[in-house]
This record gives structure tokens, C-alpha cells and sequence, in this order.
């Protein structure tokens, strides 16, 4: 048996540690079989992460297969009997065929996520094709027409969250615009034990359900006794009224999730090797059904090369956020004989997945201790003033919290990777930057671009913002007032926290704007729901009873997402590029989940380029259903 | 009748609408609020005070009892079967019936409210009954949560009950007739499930307390109590 780190504790009871840490040698194992006592090879075999699978031919199989993270068994919708299922290395060019058959006894389905292919392909049923029956058997057969790093998972029920889902590496035709000697993917996910017909039941039924962070009356007592009654009141005015929680950041946590990383436990945690002076290709790809998490390695610097499996001009971090369903590659280059922790936090931090970097697996680390858990702020709920329910109350006192403003610092921006001719400029709605090194930006560079909010291709809307009268009734707890881009604000839990960490304002194609057009149109979609009843819906219509989005074949068009919610969204569009306006019209990056932080907006371009039906939805497993809308691109269109 | 068939139709929901992940399923919730027994001078009453709904978001038929035997004969006996429907974020607004079994004799109610969550996180459940021989009725109960920590709840309750005019048969009074108040500190094993104890005090007032007085029983007690707090 491999040696079994305990990390810090954090105040909770052993049973409670071993269901957040997991089983060691837990899980779906290909290597099973193998006798721990064979020696060093197997005992940390189960550790390396899934088989990968090359070729130009798949056969893929869905059937329920025993695992064991927690101590306890329990039934994954697995693919080819692995959690994760089996890494699918393609080559760009090639026309792949995979054979998907289920051996479930409900429907399933295979989505190839981020990758652009004929609609039919896609794999949501209802809407790409109806599904594949139990005992059948689907072909999926397209060529593929670009390179990176994607992944594939059920788009039926709740399937994601029981363990379908896998890595894709598509390797590219030209070569790469940086070398490495180790390729890693490294796959987040989050396990529950329980059906998650049950998880979604009991948020229904009581949203703070997994939320065991909530206010106590001993915090509100010391914080009475810091600032006063008075003071204390008035600072909890908003939440009160809006009967809400700051410590509300995740609708599902720890409580019932085991967080893997390549689907190992944190007892283990996953294993990548190497040797020192080698560079390290390590392609992070979030398939949590509800978690993000925020990844860094101690001791290392990451280069980001691509985001969502698309180059970006390189960029020097100690951390990132990646929202559920985004990828990451990133490169570092570990310089000592030594072991490195690769740490991925859940962003409310009732847990991690983590894994070893090292040379030899006989060397340990210690695990980080978790960073404290994040507190909403009034900006985070969209507001200046208050957007709530009932409207006309005086919340202009409601002072910005000093915690609010994004991180300022990007002394660790790497700019001389940077290979385009200007430096990004985002985010400067709201504050000054201070970029590479100290110096203050001139007045003058501030003129020769446009800022965000222009309007022009590249730097977002500049409309203003209107709640439909949709967006009105019980089914949606709060519009926020004054959602602002957040571009360069690394999001709540990570601001100021003494570490470069990646924003979306650090985003730049490699190489110039795939289509330069500006847009024809816009299109305002609000991010709506209603926390405690648990509801979610789009522009307060969710998917049940919303028509189409209708786009005009070739149109280049612009959505506006403005959220509503105190939750972060990773909105994903099929099908189609996202083409984030980060503040630059040469470079823009190209995503295919894009988030939407709590109470604020963004906006991206599409060319929509692809005709046929696509899914447009919440990657969040439990406000999927809701948030979700159907998007037609035909040669009619609505445009 | 309507309200039958009402019940009837949601009942059978749940068989129609199984298909896929579909965001509104039909769910349901059992919720005993309280299940305790009472100190006492005499003997000790076991006192239920739940509910039940089936439904979805916007919509469920919504079921309250209250419940108090003692020495194992039934003392008070309530019963309401009402249709919920959102009106705002917080809020529900309940109509539909309610039956008073014991005392006896029966007393049947319409009876129209608003349950939900109010500013400052108060939970509120306020509703006024119309039943035969123009009797009104009228009930306020809120409810707060203090949490000591993330288990172990104090939660402090109130309910005030006025009638419209006397009805001697019952021992009820017109006006203010009756407040209690709850003090109970629950500890939260799972969600689910938390045992607790309390202490509860109730009051008769006017010509409720006249009744009372006039039947040899007291108008104010304070008990100690003990019981369980569950839902699934």
C-alpha cells in the first residue's frame, strides 16, 4: 500500500475526514486485480490517472460498474468500466468513429464537449438525435477539424455526476507553438454517494441543504462587538431583506462530495512522474457536475498556453479558477529532485482534489491548507443599489467592501511572452490598472483603445441593462442593478490573495481574431433563478416553456449574459466558438464555457456558423434543467 | 367537490411526469415540526405538529395537522388540506379547508393565508378562517433560527389565535383567545433529523380564559419539553 497522507485537519471528525478525503486505492480501477503487495509498480498503478485510447476507432461501452470512494459501493454510469472513462487521443484530420453502446437500463448519451461538428453528432438527446436506448448501440462518426484538449460526458439526466465523463487530446496538424517533454491530462470531478435525483430533491427542498457555512450567532455576536449594533445592522441590511446567504457559494459541497483529481481519492491523490529540468504539459479539464475549483501547485509557476482547448497567448500564474466543464493547459517546469502538490480546491472550500508531481513516487508532500472560506459581497450580488424583490428600498448607504475590488496586481504577468503588439486593457470601466512592474498607466494609452462597454467587436456592450417583465414573480429572487464587466476580477476567494491569479482579462488569442466582424446584433440573455426554492431559468423563462433562440446561418452576433443570481454560471453554447471580448478586437480568445461571475456580465461574439439544432445551458448539473435554451441556426433565421 | 378532485388530480401526477430530467419534478415532503411530550403536573401530553406537501415549485396541495392526546385520548385534533401556490420569491399563499376533530364537536373552516419567509428571515404562516354559523378565526405564527453553530439551533416561536365570536361548545372566547410560545434548542444529527428540548408557554386570554376558569383548568401554563424534529 502506497503511504496515505493525512492533510491538515480542519475541524471536522474522522468518519467526516474519510468521506471528504475518500478511500485509498478507491475507485474504478482498469489495474484491478493488481495485489497491493506486489511491489511499488502496482502499488501506485491505480494512481496514474485513466488508459488512454488512440486510434481513429472507438468502441465505447456505458454499463453500471462498481466503485468505491468513501468506504462505501456504489453504481457508476461508467464508460469502458473506468471513472474516469478512458482518454481518447484523436489527431486533427482524421474522421473518428465510436461506437456507443449501453448496457444501462435507462437512455444515455455522449457529448463531445467544445468540439465542432455536424449538430447531429452532438449528442443531446431531444435535441441532436433522441438518445440511445438500453442494449442499443450508436455510431457517432465526424471528422475533427481542430486540436487541444476536450472532454466527453453523458448529456442524459444526472449521468455526469455519477462518473461519465472522460478526457479528449486531439493532437494537432502544425506543430505547437511551445515544446514539453510529459503530456498530463488531469480531470476534476466531484463523487456523491448519493442518487442525485436525491441531491436535486433535497435542494428543492431546503437550497442550504449541503451549506454548512452558514452565519453562527457567535460570528454575529464578535462582529457586533467589532463594529457596533448600529454599524452591524446597517452592513446587514441587504442580506437580510433579501433573505439571503453570503456563505451561500455552492449548492453542493463537501458535505456529500468526494473531489478526485484523474479519479483518485485526496487520501492519495493522483500520481504524475518526471524527471527534473523536464517540462510538464499538464491539461486541467473540470468535469465536476457542480464544483469549481481553484488549482495551484506550490513551488511552481504555470505558463496557461491554452484555455478550452484553444492557444492563448501565454500567461505566467500561481492560480486559476476553472469552472466546471472549462480546461486549462498549462506547462511548468519543476526544477528540483522534489515532490510538488498539485491542489485543487473547491471553491467554497469544504474540500480538494489533489495530486503529486514528483520524480519518484516513494516522495511525498504535504498538502495546503485550504484557504478560508469565501464570503459573498454586495458586489457580487450586482449591486451599487439593491436589486431585489421589492424594489424601492434605499440601499444607496450600501458601501463597496474593500475585499470587493478585483485584484489590482499583475506584477506577475508575464508580458514578454506576450506576442501581440499591445498590452490588454480590460476591465477599465471601474479602475486604473497597474500592469507589468508598478508603473502607473499613462492617460494617454488609455485613449488609443476602446474600453470595455464600447460596443466595438472586443470590448462588450454598451447597452444598458433591462429586466424583461419575465423576470418578475416568485420564480426569481433577485435582478441585479448594476451588473458590471468583471473581467479582470479573479472572483470571490480569490481576490487579493497575494497570488497572480488568471482572469479572463489575461485571455488573448494566439495569433489574430478568428472572424473580425462586428456584431449584427445583440442578444441579452439574464441569468434568473430562484435560490431557495431552487429554480433556474434564462430571462426568468426556463427551458420547459422557452422557444428557441433563432440565429441567422453566418450572422456574427453578440450575447450579453447579465447574471441575476448570487451563484457563478458556466454557460456553455454548442456547437459554436464563444469568442470572449476581453479587450482586445486583434485577439480575441475563443472558449466554449464561459462564466458568469454573481451579479455580473459579460459578453461574447458568435459567428454562427454551424447550421442545425444546439444545446445552450448552465454546465451546473442542478440548474441545467432550468437553464437551459435551444438554439437554431438556419439559413432563414431571425437575424 | 372540488377540492376533492383537486386532490385527486395531484395525486395522480407524479405517474405522468417521470419522463427525463425534467427542472419541476413532482416531489414530496413530509415534516413533523414538532413531536414532544410535555411536562406536566398532571399527565404528560404527546403533542404532533406536522405537515405534508406534494407538488411542484409554484404549486402543491399542502397538508398541516396538529395533534395533542393525552393519557391516551385525543384532546385537540386539526387538520388542514390546502392548495399552495407562489405569489412572490418568499412567499405562498394557501386556501382550502381546515377541520378542528377534538374537541368536539367538529368545526369546519375555509381558511385562506400566506406562508413564507419575511425580511430578516422570519418564518411566517398567517391565516384567516371563515366556518359555519359565522364563526371567523384568525392565526399568526412566526418562527427564528438562531444557530450557535452549524448544528445546534435555538429557535424561538410564537402563535396567537383570535376568533371572531364565542363558542362556548368548544371553550373558545371572541377576541384574543389563546398565545403560545416556544423556546426549543434542536441539534441537527443530519438535516433531517434533530432531537430537542424546549420549553413552551401558553396562555388563555378573555372569554377563552372565562371558559377555561369555568371548567377547573388553568389559563397559563409553562412546560418543559422534549421531542424530535424530522422531515423527509
Amino acid at each position: 500500500m502506497s503511504r496515505i497522507l493525512l492533510p491538515p485537519s480542519y475541524g471536522t471528525s474522522l468518519s467526516r475526514r474519510r468521506f471528504v478525503q475518500g478511500l485509498a486505492a478507491g475507485g474504478a480501477m482498469l489495474g484491478m486485480g493488481l495485489n497491493p503487495l506486489q511491489g511499488n509498480a502496482a502499488s501506485y498503478q491505480h494512481r496514474l490517472g485513466a488508459q488512454v485510447l488512440r486510434g481513429n476507432r472507438f468502441a465505447l461501452t456505458y454499463s453500471p460498474t462498481p466503485v468505491n470512494f468513501t468506504g462505501k459501493q456504489r453504481f457508476a454510469t461508467a464508460i469502458n468500466g473506468s471513472v474516469p472513462a478512458p482518454v481518447l487521443r484523436w489527431r486533427e484530420g482524421d474522421t473518428v468513429t465510436l461506437n456507443l453502446t449501453n448496457h444501462l437500463a435507462e437512455d444515455t448519451s455522449i457529448h463531445w464537449h467544445g468540439l465542432i461538428l455536424p449538430y447531429k453528432m452532438d449528442g443531446v438527446p431531444g435535441i441532436s438525435f433522441p438518445g440511445v436506448k438500453p442494449g442499443e448501440t450508436f455510431t457517432y462518426k465526424f471528422p475533427v477539424i481542430q486540436s487541444g484538449t476536450y472532454w466527453y460526458h453523458s448529456h442524459s439526466g444526472f449521468q455526469e455526476q455519477t462518473g461519465a465523463y472522460g478526457a479528449i487530446i486531439i493532437d494537432p496538424k502544425e506543430p505547437e507553438p511551445f515544446s514539453y517533454d510529459r503530456d498530463y491530462v488531469v480531470v476534476l470531478s466531484d463523487w456523491s454517494d448519493e442518487d442525485p435525483d436525491n441531491i436535486y430533491a433535497k435542494l428543492k427542498k431546503m437550497s442550504h441543504y449541503y451549506n454548512f457555512r452558514e452565519r453562527t450567532v457567535p460570528q454575529q455576536m464578535a462582529e457586533i462587538q467589532e463594529k457596533g449594533f448600529a454599524r452591524y445592522m446597517d452592513e446587514r441590511t441587504m442580506w437580510n431583506r433579501m433573505r439571503m446567504s453570503e456563505t451561500d457559494i455552492s449548492d453542493v459541497t463537501g458535505y456529500t462530495y468526494t473531489f478526485l483529481m484523474n479519479g483518485v481519492t485526496p487520501a492519495e491523490g493522483w500520481l504524475g512522474l518526471f524527471k527534473r529540468g523536464e517540462r510538464i504539459r499538464l491539461r486541467f479539464i473540470n468535469a465536476a457536475a457542480m464544483t469549481f475549483f481553484d488549482v495551484r501547485i506550490p513551488g511552481l509557476k504555470m505558463t496557461v498556453v491554452a484555455a478550452d482547448g484553444q492557444y492563448i497567448q501565454p500567461v505566467s500564474v500561481d492560480e486559476f479558477r476553472i469552472g466546471v466543464a472549462e480546461t486549462y493547459d498549462v506547462l511548468v517546469e519543476p526544477k528540483d529532485d522534489r515532490a510538488y502538490a498539485v491542489f485543487a480546491q473547491a471553491i467554497d472550500r469544504s474540500g480538494y482534489a489533489r495530486g503529486t508531481l514528483t520524480p519518484d513516487p516513494a516522495l511525498t508532500i504535504d498538502v495546503p491548507a485550504m484557504d478560508p472560506a469565501p464570503i459573498l459581497t454586495h458586489g457580487d450580488m450586482g449591486m451599487s443599489m439593491a436589486g431585489m424583490d421589492h424594489s424601492g428600498h434605499d440601499m444607496g448607504k450600501i458601501k463597496m467592501q474593500e475585499d470587493q475590488k478585483p485584484a489590482m496586481d499583475h506584477s506577475g504577468h508575464n508580458m514578454s511572452n506576450m506576442s501581440g503588439p499591445e498590452q490588454p486593457m480590460s476591465g477599465m470601466d471601474h479602475s486604473m490598472h497597474n500592469m507589468a512592474g508598478n508603473e502607473q498607466m499613462q492617460q494617454g494609452d488609455m485613449k488609443t483603445k476602446p474600453m470595455m462597454g464600447s460596443g466595438k467587436a472586443g470590448y462588450g456592450s454598451k447597452r444598458a441593462i433591462q429586466h424583461a417583465s419575465t423576470e418578475y414573480g416568485p420564480h426569481v429572487d433577485m435582478r441585479s442593478e448594476a451588473p458590471q464587466y468583471r473581467l479582470d476580477d479573479p472572483g470571490v476567494g480569490l481576490r487579493n490573495n497575494g497570488r497572480k491569479v488568471l482572469t479572463y482579462a489575461d485571455l488573448f488569442k494566439l495569433g489574430p481574431t478568428y472572424d473580425p466582424r462586428e456584431p449584427g446584433r445583440e442578444i441579452d440573455l439574464h441569468l434568473t433563478g430562484n435560490m431557495s426554492r431552487y429554480m433556474w431559468s434564462m430571462n426568468g423563462i426556463k427551458f420547459a416553456d422557452a422557444e428557441p433562440l433563432q440565429l441567422k446561418y453566418g450572422e456574427r452576433v453578440r450575447i450579453n449574459f447579465f447574471n441575476d443570481t448570487m451563484m457563478n454560471h458556466p454557460m456553455h453554447l454548442h456547437g459554436m466558438w464563444s469568442d470572449l471580448e476581453t479587450g482586445d478586437a486583434k485577439h480575441i480568445p475563443r472558449k466554449h464555457t464561459v462564466i458568469v461571475q454573481p451579479g455580473a456580465r459579460i459578453s461574447y461574439l458568435v459567428s454562427a456558423d454551424a447550421l442545425g439544432a444546439w444545446a445552450y445551458h448552465c454546465h451546473l448539473i442542478y440548474h441545467m434543467p432550468g437553464m437551459f435554451r435551444k438554439v437554431v441556426v438556419s439559413k432563414g433565421g431571425a437575424a | 367537490m372540488k377540492l376533492r378532485n383537486m386532490i385527486y388530480s395531484m395525486l395522480l401526477l407524479p405517474s405522468l411526469v417521470t419522463a427525463g430530467a425534467a427542472d419541476d419534478p413532482v416531489l414530496t415532503m413530509l415534516k413533523i415540526d414538532q413531536l414532544e411530550t410535555r411536562n406536566t403536573d398532571g399527565p404528560d401530553p404527546l403533542v404532533l405538529d406536522g405537515q405534508f406537501w406534494i407538488g411542484r415549485d409554484l404549486d402543491k396541495l399542502w397538508f398541516k395537522t396538529e395533534i395533542e392526546r393525552v393519557d391516551g385520548a385525543t384532546e385537540e385534533a386539526e387538520l388542514q388540506a390546502l392548495y399552495s401556490r407562489a405569489i412572490a420569491p418568499y412567499w405562498d399563499m394557501q386556501f382550502g379547508w381546515r377541520g378542528d376533530f377534538r374537541p368536539k364537536p367538529e368545526r369546519n373552516w375555509l381558511s385562506v393565508g400566506v406562508q413564507g419567509l419575511a425580511p430578516y428571515f422570519f418564518e411566517v404562516d398567517a391565516a384567516l378562517f371563515v366556518g359555519e354559523s359565522g364563526r371567523s378565526a384568525a392565526r399568526l405564527e412566526a418562527e427564528y433560527e438562531f444557530m450557535f453553530t452549524q448544528r445546534l439551533v435555538l429557535s424561538p416561536e410564537i402563535e396567537i389565535n383570535l376568533y371572531g365570536k364565542d363558542d362556548p361548545a368548544v371553550g373558545i372566547g371572541s377576541g384574543l383567545s389563546d398565545i403560545e410560545a416556544g423556546l426549543r434548542l434542536r441539534y441537527e444529527i443530519r438535516r433531517e433529523f434533530a432531537p430537542y428540548i424546549g420549553i413552551n408557554w401558553s396562555r388563555k386570554f378573555g372569554n377563552t380564559a372565562d371558559f377555561a376558569k369555568a371548567d377547573g383548568e388553568d389559563i397559563e401554563d409553562t412546560q418543559i419539553v422534549a421531542g424530535i424534529r424530522l422531515w423527509f
